[in-house]
């Protein structure tokens, strides 16, 4: 007799992966970025089921509350207000084999290579005074060189959004 | 904080599963409190307006009108389903679903006495703004599906108000959660006994709510932010196309968002259900519930009130003077609001500005 837990974590595992699936393979391109929320909040409950609540919130909330959103809103103004087809159908079928293969290959070997551990009955601490004391302490240098990244995303974004000097 | 499945649960000496009190007490939740409150906020708000503008309201049905909201709502369910040719037939019906579970699942975490929420999440403050998200992509959808111009442009402009006004709400949420080191509300409530409401913690708190309630209210579409469904620009906004008993959905989510932002602005400022000179602890224990409930509500809804208050009173924002509004303004000052709260813990020790007076004389 499988318990309802697992039920539910098969359920949204599955549900992740098709929707997954689903945002690559559909025509409207609409639609896929709808799919892409439902594989985004199947993987928060994933997150739920790992005991990381911090995690799964953040995941709704940036992925589905702020980006998301940003995609859906600039769908609409391309496609729907100024009838601007976005192109679907991919032209450079050989580059992107060759750069997805490697890629497979490359997390096929993590998975494969990673000892998968089955911990019982572990004590989680308070999730996010342990994540914030990880954060700025063991690993405050990946921290704050993701920091630097974003706002170098953000200068080049408002670089390339900037009207141009004619 | 104890949850109310598992105070029922105890109070039966556990002779039922825990599943049972579960599905319970969100049943008692949404049918006693959330469903009548929003059909009951409809009436509400026709009743403001009419005693702001000097009319009477609604008075035929019932005693003062007071059944008018379920005649509105067999009114409502009895007509005719309409679904556009042109519309994307899924997702036009799936639009008001994702908006009414998105409102409805942020009362989970609503703390209204000490035992009566249906969880108390320890991740509560970023539970209540992802979920908020979920209602703007509603919307989103609504105005995408309706295939209708005017739709659509409610619907991105709901788009564009969601994700600039969800940074200045949640940065002044997250002062609250600095000072009180916790993002669970049943901990954020307890925390502030007596005087220790965090609107007084300190001046920036003081300046924290306003910009809370600013953002929420321009997150859930009300006047003077109510651009998405600008009646007198865009006919419906998001809804235009709909009607009957879906139109009815969409309704009915504004009235349970408006509710949970009123209360999530109780629960995190106002002290929830602790107000000065009222100790729970010398209170009979079956008096204490219903105290409780009854403060926090009041609370609630004279927040609520504001917000019809401000319906009936400001004139609508144009949507470059909102989005200016956001990130000129709201947005830079929210930032240096959390810095100046961190500064004040750093230099006082966490403590509140009515700790430190009373510091002083003892």
């Amino acid at each position: 007799m499988i318990d309802f837990k697992t039920i539910v974590l098969i359920f949204f595992g599955a549900l992740a992966v098709s929707s997954a699936v689903l945002v690559v393979f559909l025509r409207n391109i609409v639609y896929s970025a709808f799919s892409l929320i439902a594989t985004f909040f199947s993987l928060a409950v994933l997150f739920i089921f790992l005991s990381a609540e911090f995690v799964a919130g953040v995941q709704v909330l940036i992925y589905v509350g702020g980006i998301l959103i940003l995609f859906l809103f600039a769908l609409m103004l391309s496609q729907q207000l100024s009838q601007k087809a976005v192109k679907l159908s991919s032209t450079k079928l050989l580059p992107a084999v060759l750069l997805a293969l490697p890629m497979l290959g490359i997390f096929l070997f993590v998975i494969y290579q990673t000892d998968w551990e089955l911990v019982q009955n572990i004590q989680m601490e308070e999730g996010v005074a342990s994540l914030a004391s990880l954060l700025l302490d063991k690993y405050l240098l990946p921290f704050e060189l993701a920091s630097i990244l974003l706002l170098g995303a953000l200068v080049g974004a408002l670089l390339l959004a900037r009207p141009g000097e004619k | 904080m104890e949850s109310l499945s598992i105070f029922l649960h105890n109070l039966t000496q556990q002779t039922l599963p825990l599943w049972i009190f579960v599905l319970l007490s969100i049943v008692l939740i949404l049918f006693l409190i959330t469903l009548p409150f929003a059909g009951f906020a409809t009436y509400l708000e026709r009743k403001v307006s009419a005693d702001i503008q000097a009319r009477i309201g609604p008075n035929r049905v019932g005693p003062y009108g007071l059944l008018q909201f379920i005649a509105d709502g067999i009114k409502l369910i009895l007509k005719e389903d309409i679904i556009p040719t042109a519309s994307d037939k899924i997702f036009f019906r799936m639009a008001p679903m994702i908006v009414i579970i998105g409102s409805f699942s942020m009362f989970v975490i609503i703390p209204f006495a000490q035992k009566i929420v249906i969880a108390d999440l320890n991740i509560g403050v970023l539970y209540i703004l992802a979920m908020g998200s979920f209602v703007a992509l509603g919307t989103i959808m609504g105005g995408w599906a309706s295939n209708n111009k005017w739709s659509l442009l409610g619907g991105m402009r709901s788009a564009a108000s969601v994700i600039s006004y969800e940074i200045p709400a949640a940065l002044a949420l997250l002062n609250v959660i600095l000072v009180s080191g916790s993002m669970s509300f049943g901990h954020i409530v307890d925390q502030q006994k007596f005087f220790n409401w965090n609107l007084f913690h300190n001046p920036f708190l003081f300046i924290s709510f306003f910009i809370y309630f600013i953002s929420a209210l321009a997150e859930v579409n009300r006047t003077p932010f109510d651009i998405p469904e600008a009646d007198s620009e865009l006919v419906g906004g998001y809804h235009t196309e709909y009607s009957g008993m879906r139109f009815a959905l969409f309704f009915l989510a504004e009235y349970a968002d408006i509710f949970v932002i009123c209360a999530v602005a109780t629960a995190a400022f106002l002290g929830g259900w602790h107000v000065p000179f009222l100790n729970y602890e010398n209170i009979a224990e079956g008096v204490q519930l219903p105290l409780q409930f009854i403060i926090t509500l009041t609370k609630i809804l004279v927040l609520f009130y504001v917000v019809m208050w401000l319906r009936w009173t400001l004139p609508r924002y144009r949507v470059d003077q909102l989005l200016g509004l956001c990130w000129k303004f709201l947005t830079p000052l929210s930032f240096l609001m959390v810095i100046l709260t961190s500064m004040w813990m750093l230099c006082f020790g966490g403590r509140s500005f009515y700790g430190i007076i009373i510091g002083f004389f003892s």
